[in-house]
């Protein structure tokens, strides 16, 4: 069974969200992770780019596949994790800490509300295992 | 597990969705008369019943000879060049021959071997990082780096793209073909009249927001662009650099890597002066080369080189993630090449010729152009049509209509060059016209001669 950390919230396309004030940082779930196998390459917004929520943001290449991310919510990107541009296997090795992919300034508050919680989501990722 | 194929309700639920009522309806457009027999629709009547191998080979040789053998002074995006005949005579050993890069990839070493080296000498020849392994021909390879350049600027939204008119009329009418239903538009740049070429100062102070400019090298017109001060002018504004080259002029010009200050982002060309013969238009081969930071922007297959678990060389498709077997909709392109056989020829051609070989036909061609150019613009009533410098193609004014005079040259023998008429109305009676290593001294007289006898004789008539 894979790691789905309590505090955060989820999006069914395995995004996590951590919130802090206005501020949210981003990256793909342990289970995402695990599907997709050995990071290769992690292709990152620009800062200072807006998305709406759903929009793709990020593509993550695994020896796999390459799948794309997408905002889990509206704002504008303030940061991004530029140490995976050499080092992107630390998605599979941290993807809670050191393996986020970018921070937004949130645009509405409300659409956290949208997200899916610990529970809900570990319900997506053991459906999705079968 | 089976292959299942669609069940009779989603074909009906397709059906329904689109509105039509059969799967027949959908090829209503095609007329009756050009469809196979199949209910009460009449079979295709304008086939012929098939002939023996020797009667076809009979028509085949007829018509062979009706293109007899001219002395051609025709470029304009195709050049004759020698071709050792090593080079058909090893693309064509079994162990070559097939059109296809390797599905089974790794399987095939000896393939994926000669397209690494092929990738190696194109990335040598335009001094960028990385090359693939080739696209279909240069006019689609000009698409191809147009949709790439949308997708690798990261700074521009912009899907709008500059073009000069000074890029092949050809290319500009495919790449806008393939690009334009995807809401990206190609913006023209107009050139100098004098030089032939787009004059730095003439471009736009304010521009607005583009993805890209494209430089062709040499220009369609034959004539070198300013490289340095286009690229430099293209990145000041935040837009990509695509640059559009004969791979052959590049043995002896700046590489595309080198221009300006930080040199061109993408590059793509027409691979044929290398090696594949002209064969009334194709298969041709399109290169494309890029700079390593947006080689996952890049279409088309791409070879590298790595080592076995046992420690030795050994070679392997890369960067697959890319494309659409894997990426499906979202790959970079649907191409995955068959122009392998004529990437084989390229491949050995330039190992036989070498990087000084190479450098030796491309100045001899140049050296041939000046020598022509000499000669022609010494009649009266014959014209240089610019006075910027060009590699072994170069623009004539003639004082007589250009059809006129290319059919009289074709009376004697001699395809005098491609007239402008059609693409640059505004240039007069204007024709291109090329003369590569393949025409000596001999047959550049006789080409100087009979244009003479053709102005002299239109002045007593």
């Amino acid at each position: 069974m894979s790691n789905v950390p309590a505090e955060l919230k989820y999006t069914k396309s395995h995004e996590w969200v951590a919130v802090d004030g206005d501020s949210v940082t981003i990256g793909i779930s342990d289970h995402a992770q695990d599907l997709l196998g050995d990071m290769v390459f992690i292709e990152l917004p620009e800062v200072g780019t807006t998305f709406s929520a759903g929009d793709e943001c990020a593509v993550v290449e695994s020896v796999k596949a390459a799948s794309d991310v997408y905002s889990p919510v509206a704002g504008e990107v303030t940061e991004v994790n530029e140490n995976l541009v050499d080092s992107p296997e630390t998605v599979n090795s941290d993807p809670y800490q050191a393996g986020w992919l970018f921070k937004m300034k949130l645009a509405d508050a409300g659409q956290l509300d949208g997200l899916l919680d610990a529970d809900a989501y570990s319900g997506v990722a053991a459906d999705d295992a079968h | 597990m089976p292959f299942v194929p669609h069940t009779e309700d989603d074909i009906r639920a397709m059906l329904d969705a689109i509105g039509v009522d059969e799967i027949d309806a959908l090829f209503d457009e095609i007329p009756a008369n050009l469809r196979h027999d199949k209910g009460d629709t009449p079979p295709l009547q304008s086939v012929p019943q098939g002939l023996a191998e020797f009667d076809v080979a009979c028509i085949l040789h007829e018509r062979a000879q009706q293109d007899g053998t001219p002395s051609c002074f025709i470029g304009a995006g195709a050049y004759e060049h020698h071709i050792p005949a090593a080079v058909w005579e090893i693309t064509t050993r079994g162990e070559f021959y097939s059109a296809y890069t390797p599905y089974q990839a790794e399987a095939s070493q000896g393939t994926l071997q000669l397209l690494y080296e092929f990738q190696t000498m194109m990335a040598s020849l335009t001094g960028m990082d990385v090359s693939n392994a080739s696209l279909y021909d240069g006019a689609s390879g000009l698409a191809e780096a147009v949709l790439m350049a949308v997708r690798a600027n990261r700074k521009s939204k912009s899907r709008r793209i500059l073009v000069p008119r000074t890029t092949h009329p050809y290319y500009r009418k495919t790449a806008d073909t393939i690009v334009k239903n995807q809401g990206i538009t190609l913006e023209e740049l107009d050139y100098d009249r004098d030089g032939g070429h787009i004059d730095p100062a003439s471009l736009p102070e304010e521009p607005g927001d583009f993805a890209a400019l494209v430089i062709p090298y040499p220009n369609f017109f034959g004539v070198l662009e300013d490289v340095d001060a286009l690229t430099d002018w293209a990145h000041s504004h935040g837009a990509l650099v695509i640059a559009v080259v004969n791979p052959l002029a590049l043995a002896l010009l700046k590489s595309p890597g080198q221009w300006g200050t930080d040199g061109a982002d993408i590059v793509c060309g027409e691979g044929q002066p290398l090696g594949v013969p002209m064969a009334s238009g194709g298969p041709f081969y399109g290169l494309m080369c890029c700079k390593q930071a947006f080689v996952r922007q890049m279409p088309g297959r791409i070879v590298g080189r790595t080592v076995d678990l046992d420690g030795k060389p050994g070679y392997t498709l890369t960067l697959q993630a890319r494309e659409q077997h894997i990426r499906r909709s979202k790959a970079t392109s649907n191409i995955c090449t068959n122009q392998g056989l004529m990437v084989t020829a390229s491949t050995i051609h330039m190992a036989l010729l070498g990087a000084e070989g190479l450098k030796r036909v491309a100045a001899q061609s140049h050296a041939n152009k000046q020598a022509l150019l000499e000669r022609l613009t010494s009649i009266d009533g014959v014209q240089a049509g610019f006075n910027r410098p060009s590699f072994h193609e170069a623009v004539v004014q003639l004082e007589l209509p250009t059809e006129d005079v290319l059919r009289a040259l074709a009376a004697h023998n001699i395809l005098g060059g491609y007239s402008l008429a059609e693409d640059y109305p505004e240039l007069g009676n204007a024709i291109l016209v090329c003369a590569t290593e393949t025409k000596s001294g001999a047959n550049i007289d006789a080409y100087a001669e009979a244009l003479q006898r053709i102005f002299d004789n239109a002045e007593v008539g």
